[in-house]
């Protein structure tokens, strides 16, 4: 359990690194940036992007769990218990609201 | 060693700054894409709004702490590349990050 949450929160970390600097390039493009919104229309660049807010919500989830297990003085199962429950809940909840 | 914990601090701390950061923007997105983007449409909302913009420069410089060195431990531990060549590749992609973010950031809300 805590070793697969660990994976995640790690794969999660890369992916949102490497789309960093892609998110703040097109920011920076200011109404030129209108061109790269519509090619983002396409389903799976949609599919992409709600990707995108489930790792993010997956990665605080995660560092959520760490600063818990680091400076929490919890027992370990409540800390997995907690940490797991919270980041369920988030992903539904964005998940319902992104597809609304 | 010393470098470790200094690290391992920066880390903690951007990520608590981080945390409360990714739930505001998470929270903001789901509002902003109802009903479609439009370039214009958003910069019409965001420019000239001073707290957005201290928010925002606040998010960047968190995370141009925070994914370098999270990327540090996955280049050591994953492909094995390690030493000074590892940090300097790691500090071109913070000064880049760093710097395409505040762009990003003066584009939207300056």
């Amino acid at each position: 359990m805590s070793r697969r949450v660990a994976l995640v929160h790690r794969v999660s970390g890369i992916a949102l690194a490497l789309f960093l600097p892609v998110h703040f390039w097109v920011l920076g493009q200011g109404l030129a940036m209108d061109g790269f919104l519509k090619w983002t229309e396409q389903p799976l660049v949609k599919a992409a992007e709600w990707g995108l807010v489930v790792l993010l919500a997956a990665h605080l989830g995660g560092g959520l769990r760490v600063l818990a297990l680091e400076f929490l003085p919890w027992r370990d199962w409540q800390k997995g218990l907690a940490a797991a429950a919270a980041g369920i809940a988030f992903a539904a909840g964005l998940a319902f609201a992104l597809a609304l | 060693m010393k470098t470790q914990v200094l690290l391992w601090g920066a880390q903690r701390a951007s990520a608590a700054v981080l945390a409360l950061c990714v739930l505001v923007h998470l929270a903001t997105l789901i509002y902003a894409v109802q009903g479609g983007l439009s370039a214009a449409e958003i910069l019409a909302r965001t420019r000239g709004n001073v707290a957005w913009l201290a928010f925002y420069t606040l998010f960047v410089l968190a995370v141009t702490v925070h994914a370098p060195i999270g990327l540090r431990a996955v280049l050591g531990e994953w492909l094995g590349w390690r030493g000074r060549s590892r940090d300097a590749a790691l500090w071109i992609f913070a000064i880049v990050l760093c710097a395409l973010g505040l762009r990003a950031v003066i584009m939207v809300f300056a």
